[in-house]
């Protein structure tokens, strides 16, 4: 009797083990999201937080997320970059779009593009 | 006179032991069932043509303003902001969403109806990406019922190569917040939650987190149908 009970529980535990293991190739995520897409839709809404708290709060993010060795969404830096612009800080917007550019290269021709603009507005 | 008795007991232990083992067997087939639903759902079968998926191999994503066919106008901010997650996380390169709204507004598109309609060609020229995502919301908002509410983002999507106009992609999903809600609290108790749950799901702007889950169920990875890994992921090219 109690030998059966332990195959039996034996077989629960092997149950399990496959189950979890399973799910086990699911990866650590790769970049730190905490509060960057809130930021982004309380942008694009609008009817919220200001440009210059919503850059306060993801430089806050940014801090955070170099602390912990942890990567920034594609998309983060030239956000900020965004908001800098729209409060007339173009040399700090411009510094972002590279950031965006350095740290992932597929962003080159957009950001060019988004340089070369900012280039044409002040000549 | 005992032997009558060893005899009755017999009988009657024999009668509580078979329902015990019928018991038993249910019990561990059950098991069985649950966990091939849990194997099942980290699994992902092929069951659609991933041939132009493959044969693209996109590297970066331009999500567009999605089209919105609910009453909530929340719901192309709500579900634009939260797009970039799951894609990002599936291993692609997904181009900053508030910029490209920005850069289409700059150049006088302003509806999602109209960005859709632009070309291709015109969309890989300015932005660079290898693939663009066309998403639709059919349902975004929280409806109220007799005994609660549903708060409910239904999406579309269809991702299209931009370098050659061909569509390599098309799924949809669903996520509400009736999921999981159990009804087994009686009238009373249902009535108590259903007025909770509007406070709550009104004030809150609920919508905006089943937006997220819709999304992940959509544009994540690894999900039955949907996308491939893209390059950026350490599951690349393993699925």
């Amino acid at each position: 009797m109690m030998g059966l009970a332990r195959v039996r529980l034996g077989f629960v535990a092997a149950l399990l083990g496959l189950a979890i293991s399973g799910c086990a190739n699911k990866p650590a995520p790769l970049y730190q999201w905490e509060g960057y897409q809130r930021q982004v839709y309380e942008y694009m809404v609008g009817d919220g937080t200001t440009p210059a708290e919503q850059l306060t709060t993801l430089q806050t993010l940014a801090e955070k997320a170099r602390a912990g060795d942890a990567a920034l969404p594609p998309g983060f830096r030239a956000h900020v970059g965004l908001l800098h612009l729209k409060l007339g800080q173009n040399e700090d917007a411009r510094r972002a779009f590279e950031a965006e550019k350095a740290s992932f290269p597929e962003s080159s021709q957009y950001m060019e593009f988004l340089l070369k603009r900012m280039k044409g507005e002040q000549s | 006179m005992t032997r009558q008795l060893s005899v009755k007991k017999n009988a009657c232990s024999s009668e509580t032991h078979q329902p015990q083992n019928v018991e038993r067997l249910v019990r561990m087939a059950t098991l069985v069932a649950i966990t091939t639903v849990f194997l099942g759902a980290c699994a992902t079968p092929q069951n659609i043509d991933y041939m132009a998926f493959k044969s693209s191999s996109p590297t970066s994503m331009l999500i567009l303003p999605p089209v919105n066919d609910s009453p909530d106008i929340k719901a192309t901010p709500g579900v634009m902001a939260t797009a970039t997650l799951p894609l990002a996380e599936a291993g692609y390169y997904v181009l900053p969403v508030s910029l490209a709204e920005e850069t289409f507004k700059q150049n006088g598109m302003t509806t999602p109806t109209d960005i859709h309609q632009l070309a291709t060609t015109k969309l890989r020229e300015i932005f660079g990406a290898d693939a663009a995502v066309y998403i639709r919301v059919k349902e975004y908002g929280t409806q109220y019922l007799v005994f609660g509410s549903d708060t409910r983002v239904t999406v579309e999507a269809r991702i299209v190569d931009l370098r050659n106009g061909q569509q390599i992609w098309a799924g949809s999903a669903t996520a509400s917040s009736t999921e999981g809600n159990s009804n087994n609290d009686g009238i009373v108790g249902m009535l108590v939650k259903a007025v909770v749950n509007q406070i709550v799901n009104t004030v809150t702007d609920a919508s905006y987190k089943y937006a997220g889950i819709a999304n992940q169920r959509l544009l994540g990875a690894p999900i039955k149908n949907g996308i491939l890994y893209g390059p950026r992921s350490p599951n690349y090219q393993k699925d």
